[in-house]
């Protein structure tokens, strides 16, 4: 078991401290910044409301993140045996990529989300995520040692000989690296996509931020932010986790 | 090795063009079983090339090349300047790969790792990981997986350039070992004239691009130890390779 440094800790404690003397000193006015306790409160009696929420938006993520895994490997590997496709289609790629999601959600929203908005929401988390595991792929892909290469070549190697003992291990730690990216960028997606879809319906965590706004429940929202920032930790803390075992 | 011994590495008018290039050829060349011919040459003469048309992994342009699999396995085995491993596998996965490869059943792949390590001398190691091994023994690994599948010719591509002194030595006899044992036909590409002189029976010497034997030095059968090394035998033979090399270094 390793040691667990304390000195962040002590530093998050103090700047908890301060902010909750501060507020209270200068008398802020809780719309405008909450002390910690209030946020505490808050959480304790939205908690119904907002767990839940955050259940919605986890699990929204966690889809997004699991079909932008199946695709960007599915994509690489056509990109990998075919380089005629990566050349042509590559560069569209990129500008999808480079184009912000913000401003793609109300077309995507439009076109799938007007009856189904889980649907648009789960388009657009993917259209972001998709990215950093289909590039990793590929880079994992073309990692091949050709020295292994020409000797699984030398022994006659069946394509999904190859693809099992040579190219999915070799591109496994690269695809991992593209996967923590992909993972926090899923939620990232599903937040943005939820606030422009503007509706309840979904009931995800963000909608719960935006509602929360809107009555001026300063605390609520962040304590809504709180819920927000622990998913993406957990999701990072679980896939550094697999990671390291991979290693070892 | 007796000159009737059955020929199991051969090219006849061998030739081996890289688009409008000529990288080698037109080479004659025999190995028997049980004989180890070692080839030297200035860099980029096409000695690599060669071993791989050998291999049938690089396709020739004129000529004929064959590698003759009367008994043992129908592919050469062939170790590259690299040891080549999997670093995901462990040393006895690395070793059974081309038995993995060739489907033979998980029993007696694992029964003839365990006895091809131990061969190399790494029975200890049959669970240990390639980052975990020093570069002669990820070699030794190497060498395991090329004579796993038991072929009947083994072909090494400067295998051992970057191992230690003792530890080149060591791999020099291990492949001397299987030669004797298994009366296997061994073409060795180095660019050390004192490894060439210590391991073959005959030294091929080829030219610059495009290589072609230029020359042929017979090395004395007698026993190969540390003795041999300080022999008359040998220096006179190194003497010759070296003579012969120049020469070629010249023509370059």
């Amino acid at each position: 078991m390793n040691r667990i440094d304390l000195a962040p800790i002590f530093a998050g404690l103090f700047l908890l401290t301060l902010w909750e003397g501060l507020t209270r000193f200068f008398q802020v006015p809780p719309v405008i910044l909450p002390p910690p306790s209030a946020i505490g409160a808050a959480l304790v009696d939205r908690g119904p409301l907002l767990i839940p929420a955050a259940g919605v938006t986890m699990g929204l993520a966690l889809t997004a993140l699991a079909i932008s895994i199946g695709l960007g490997t599915l994509i690489a590997l056509i990109f990998a045996r075919v380089p005629l496709l990566e050349r042509s289609l590559g560069p569209y790629a990129l500008v999808l990529q480079a184009t912000p999601i913000v401003a793609i959600a109300p077309l995507v929203i439009i076109w799938t989300g007007i009856e189904n908005p889980r649907r648009a929401i789960l388009i657009l988390a993917v259209i972001v995520a998709v990215f950093p595991v289909l590039t990793s792929a590929l880079a994992g892909l073309k990692a091949v040692d050709p020295g292994l290469d020409r000797l699984f070549r030398l022994h006659k190697a069946s394509s999904t000989q190859r693809f099992l003992r040579l190219e999915l291990p070799t591109a496994a730690p690269f695809l991992l690296a593209g996967i923590k990216t992909a993972a926090g960028l899923s939620l990232v997606g599903v937040v943005v996509a939820e606030f422009v879809a503007g509706t309840g319906a979904t009931g995800g965590l963000s909608w719960r931020l935006v509602e929360a706004g809107n009555r001026l429940e300063t605390a609520t929202m962040f304590a809504a932010l709180f819920l927000l920032a622990l998913m993406g930790l957990a999701l990072h803390a679980v896939l550094s986790l697999i990671e390291k075992q991979l290693r070892s | 090795m007796q000159p009737q011994s059955p020929i199991r590495l051969s090219a006849q008018q061998a030739c081996v063009r890289f688009g409008s290039l000529d990288a080698l050829g037109p080479i004659d060349l025999e190995v028997r079983a049980g004989e180890c011919v070692v080839l030297l040459g200035p860099s980029g003469c096409g000695k690599s090339t060669l071993l791989a048309a050998l291999s049938g992994l690089q396709a020739v342009a004129r000529g004929v090349v064959q590698a003759d699999v009367t008994g043992g396995s129908a592919i050469p085995g062939v170790v590259f300047q690299e040891p080549n491993l999997m670093n995901w596998a462990t040393a006895q996965d690395n070793v059974a790969l081309p038995l993995a490869l060739s489907g033979v059943a998980k029993a007696e792949r694992f029964e003839r790792t365990q006895r091809a390590l131990q061969r190399v001398g790494l029975a200890n190691f049959a669970t240990a990981y390639p980052r975990t091994l020093s570069g002669g023994m990820r070699m030794r690994v190497a060498l395991a997986r090329a004579l796993i599948t038991e072929p009947s010719a083994l072909l090494l591509d400067e295998p051992f350039a970057a191992i230690d002194e003792l530890g080149r030595r060591a791999l020099d006899d291990l492949v001397l070992e299987a030669k004797r044992e298994r009366e296997l036909a061994v073409l060795f590409v180095t660019h050390s004239v004192d490894e060439a002189v210590y391991l073959a029976d005959r030294i091929l010497v080829l030219s610059p691009r495009p290589g072609r034997i230029a020359s042929e030095i017979a090395v004395p059968n007698v026993a190969r130890n540390p003795a041999f090394l300080t022999s008359p035998a040998f220096a006179e033979a190194a003497a010759a390779a070296r003579h012969v090399l120049s020469a070629q270094l010249v023509a370059a």
